[in-house]
């Protein structure tokens, strides 16, 4: 985020698009609720209609994947209609001509068309947006997984920019991070293309850096991410994979042709606090300590740096995951692993991360703070861009842009587009399949399809239905609602037992390289052989 | 700071414009009894339980909802507030269950609390003759109980739904002696729009939404959730080595104490009979591992071209410092770019950042990532 999490009760508009924050990220959601009361306006964009929906002012369901032109139409109308922030682009942006080129070709029409919202609402929903003093967009996932996820980002920035709403308290660009910690785990390097703080691999000068503090030679070439490893190791490229805390085989688009990649492998390792799927699939499974049983510091979705502390010792013979590492290389014989816990390892960070020179165990003792925190003095960011932008001009950057279709679009044989959602009672699910309540409360999976759609064919309420995509197949109980709109079906991927991402497409963003797991085509069959083929299923194999 | 002052109880008092009595007293150390007030949700002067005399003024008003002005004389506390707040409490006792001692609230229940401050007429209740209700339990949700039985209608609950949440669940239904909160259509809350988080549990003054199993810890543990990437504050009660229950932490600038279900019940998964307790192995021989040509020193050349993963077969426990070696001496085999490792948005920024310089210094490649992508 761009900005922090209190902010949101103080903006005067909040246009959330492609977020369910109730369910997701609820203390958040409380926040948007809290501040309608308040008086804000709030413009949410959703293709289902979400709790967001009954909140909002305006309410916009477009089609799935339809995010840029929806964007640029909205940008559009505000140029057209003169209510940009002319001074701001003027003073601190470039690139406005470019993108106001690209956006005035297609005619408005065609947004309409494209998204399936009438123009007068995407219209009134710009003017909204741009008339208010501050305005802050909130997203997440639904921008993000797309295989054009980038160009959604950016029409998203080109927003913000045109209007203004940036490098204000209430203002911003706000990414609502998933995991608790993905923050965290980015800051901290674990990218393949940059070391803690963002600093790039393949800058000669930051790697002379790292090889001089940690008295090794590095490699200068980018790795690779997480959706790509999988490819590699089917081109026999990657032959062995270690794997902390995560479950690819549940997660993953596309978990199929996961699962064929990881057979493939000569050596896995796993290190979690469960036997999961992937786990299942490991040849040397490492039990790791829960959050509860370790020192650290989490980073939120607001860039906070807060403290974690060990409430009791590990759970039978598990340990905390630094010090397996830790062992692991000085039994390699390694150097520069000679930690006695947590905090000096922070201390490490410290030393050669910029942005978070000034944060330290004694500091974050209590409220945390919010990086870039360069040194001991600093009270923490908690927006960002006041001043400059972090572009090597200082100013903010107009990108030009056009919609493209999803990857993967409808036919007549997969008439539905499956959207991936996540429910109130579940995170990913390793957790919080493990408690008892939660699966009480959402014990299984449930499509959700639209009345009309359920209508054409037959399907009744809770009946299970077969759910099949180009890749695989899988069963779950149908939930006749109008949350999802027509044409459109749902599902979470919280369940083992029913793996969604067996269904989905593994389209990846060429920049991003994340998966296209909102849009995929599927088709739903009613007529289900209880036989022998119903186990198969499960396992991805299709008939 | 403070605009006007008046006098409660002839003591002159200090407060700020748009204070109400009751604030203004607490805020000066005066206690006034209160049952539906609850901070930070809107006064609703349902129970009357703090009304207060004002000098030049007919009538108690509630001190929750009364606005201060300058020069106000205020009483708190004389025989004929006590007088009227003892009936009110007994009226409010009239169809209440008497047994404290097998209620999960008892010690910690204000109407317990009030009581014991106001007391009561046992006669005039005898007189007031009705008994406590008998409505049917609602057991639904996984996480807590409601007992309409044990409800005072103070409205904490439906008020924080409202302004807290912002969900709506519950609200007054019915009339008269019949009035209880429900859910829309009076469901069980399983079935309703109830999100769980359990706000209200935390704020019911009694024990009509009560948790299902109250324990209480020997100490707290300030941390931070593990779930979403909000980052709410948490206190994780521990009693000997185990986890027994989350609240929020109000002194966190993120959440101010407030937490969603999976914050405040997901904890849950800690102590989950599932839980990895042992290093395993795949088929852990010392035949088969000669056979491959990995030595647990870590000093053999030969590359591992399938260590004991085709094998077929259960997990085998090992201990960790075999388990250490048999994972030194397998990824000596893998350096560079072969080598590919996923880290966890799970972990602490500790465990990335040395897992990140595991890879690039030891592994010799930058083939690392985590699950940011989904």
């Amino acid at each position: 985020m761009t900005n922090s999490i209190s902010e949101i009760g103080d903006a005067a508009c909040i246009f959330v698009i492609g977020s369910n924050a109730t369910a997701t990220h609820p203390i958040i959601g409380r926040q948007i609720s809290r501040a309608i009361k308040r008086g804000a306006k709030l413009i949410a964009a959703d293709p289902r209609r979400t709790e967001m929906r009954r909140m909002a002012d305006i309410w916009m369901g477009h089609q799935p994947g339809t995010d840029v032109a929806l964007l640029n139409a909205m940008a559009r109308i505000i140029i057209e209609e003169n209510l940009h922030d002319a001074d701001f682009i003027e003073k601190r942006c470039e690139g406005f001509e470019a993108f106001q080129e690209s956006i005035m070709g297609p005619p408005l029409s065609m947004a309409e068309t494209i998204t399936g919202i009438p123009l007068e609402k995407i219209a009134s929903a710009a003017r909204t947006f741009a008339e208010s003093s501050t305005a802050t967009i909130l997203y997440a996932m639904g921008i993000t997984q797309h295989s054009h996820g980038t160009n959604n980002v950016k029409a998203v920035a080109n927003l913000a920019l045109l209007t203004g709403n940036i490098g204000k308290p209430s203002t911003g660009v706000n990414p609502l991070r998933g995991q608790n910690n993905v923050q965290g785990a980015c800051d901290m390097g674990a990218l393949p293309n940059v070391f803690t703080g963002y600093q790039k691999v393949d800058d000669p000068k930051v790697l002379k850096k790292f090889e001089k503090a940690w008295g090794s030679k590095l490699s200068p070439t980018p790795g690779l991410t997480l959706t790509e490893v999988f490819e590699a190791v089917n081109s026999g490229k990657v032959n062995a994979l270690y794997i902390i805390g995560e479950n690819p085989v549940v997660t993953e688009a596309d978990t199929g042709s996961v699962q064929e990649s990881i057979a493939k492998l000569d050596l896995l390792i796993v290190q979690d606090i469960f036997l999961t799927e992937t786990a299942k699939l490991a040849d040397i499974v490492l039990p790791a300590a829960s959050f509860a049983e370790k020192d650290g510091t989490f980073t939120n979705t607001e860039r906070r740096v807060q403290r974690v502390r060990k409430a009791i010792e590990p759970v039978g013979d598990s340990r905390p995951d630094w010090m397996i590492i830790r062992d692991i290389a000085k039994q390699m014989g390694a150097e520069g692993f000679d930690f006695e816990g947590p905090e000096q390892i922070m201390e490490e960070i410290r030393e050669l991360t910029p942005s978070y020179g000034g944060i330290t165990y004694e500091r974050i003792d209590q409220d945390g703070l919010q990086w870039p925190c360069p040194d001991l003095k600093h009270p923490g960011t908690p927006y960002f861009y006041a001043e400059k932008f972090t572009t090597p001009s200082g100013r903010g950057q107009f990108t030009p842009l056009e919609y493209a279709p999803p990857a993967e679009v409808t036919s007549r044989e997969y008439p539905l587009v499956l959207t991936t959602r996540r429910s109130t009672f579940h995170y990913h699910g390793t957790l919080s399949r493990k408690v008892d309540g939660l699966n009480d409360l959402r014990g299984e999976e449930q499509i959700e399809i639209n009345p009309v759609d359920a209508a054409s064919l037959e399907v009744e309420n809770g009946e299970t239905v077969k759910v099949v995509s180009r890749r695989g197949a899988v069963v779950a109980k149908a939930r006749i609602s109008e949350v999802t709109p027509p044409g459109v079906v749902s599902m979470t991927f919280h369940y083992p037992e029913t793996r969604t991402n067996i269904l989905t497409h593994a389209a990846l963003d060429p920049i991003a390289k994340i998966p296209e797991l909102k849009v995929c085509a599927v088709k739903i069959e009613r007529e289900i052989d209880f036989g022998t083929d119903y186990l198969a299923w499960g396992t991805g194999r299709n008939r | 700071m403070s605009d006007l002052s008046l006098t409660i109880n002839g003591i002159e008092v200090a407060a700020r414009e748009g204070m109400t009595i009751l604030e203004a007293a607490q805020s000066s150390g005066i206690y006034v009894p209160t049952l539906c007030h609850c901070p930070g949700l809107t006064p609703e002067g349902a129970c009357r339980i703090c009304l207060v005399k004002i000098e030049k003024k007919k009538k108690l008003h509630p001190a929750c909802r009364t606005p201060v002005e300058a020069g106000m004389v205020v009483i708190t506390d004389d025989a004929e507030i006590e007088q009227v707040r003892r009936v009110t409490l007994e009226l409010i006792l009239s169809d209440h269950d008497f047994n404290c001692l097998l209620c999960r609230k008892s010690g910690t229940c204000r109407l317990q609390d009030l009581v014991n401050r106001i007391g009561f007429d046992e006669h005039r209740l005898d007189r007031l003759d009705r008994v406590a209700k008998d409505l049917p339990v609602d057991t639904s949700n996984p996480f807590f109980d409601f007992n309409p039985n044990k409800c005072v209608q103070c409205g904490i609950c439906i008020r924080t739904c409202r302004e807290i949440v912002g969900v709506d669940a519950i609200d007054m239904a019915y009339r008269g002696y019949e009035i209880k909160v429900s859910t829309f259509g009076d469901k069980p809350f399983k079935e309703s729009v109830c999100v769980s988080c359990g706000e209200c549990v935390e704020r019911c003054p009694v024990a009509a939404l009560i948790p299902k199993k109250i324990e209480y810890p020997t100490r707290e543990v300030k941390t931070i959730c593990a779930y979403c990437g909000v980052g709410c504050g948490l206190r994780l009660g521990v009693r000997g080595n185990t986890i027994i229950g989350a609240r929020g932490d109000r002194d966190n600038p993120v959440n101010k104490g407030e937490l969603c279900v999976r914050g405040r019940f997901g904890y849950k998964f800690i102590h989950s009979p599932d839980r990895l307790t042992s290093p395993i192995v795949r088929a852990y021989d010392p035949l088969e591992r000669q056979a491959h040509g990995i030595d647990e020193t870590g000093e053999s050349s030969k590359p591992v071209t399938s260590p004991l993963v085709k094998q077929e077969g259960d997990f085998v426990e090992v201990t960790w410092e075999q388990a250490i070696k048999y994972v030194a001496s397998s990824l000596d085999h893998f350096k560079g770019d072969q080598f590919a490792a996923m880290s966890s948005a799970k972990c602490t920024n500790e465990e990335n950042y040395l897992f990140q310089k595991f890879v690039r210094t030891v592994m010799g490649t930058n083939n690392i990532d985590h699950c940011a992508r989904l």
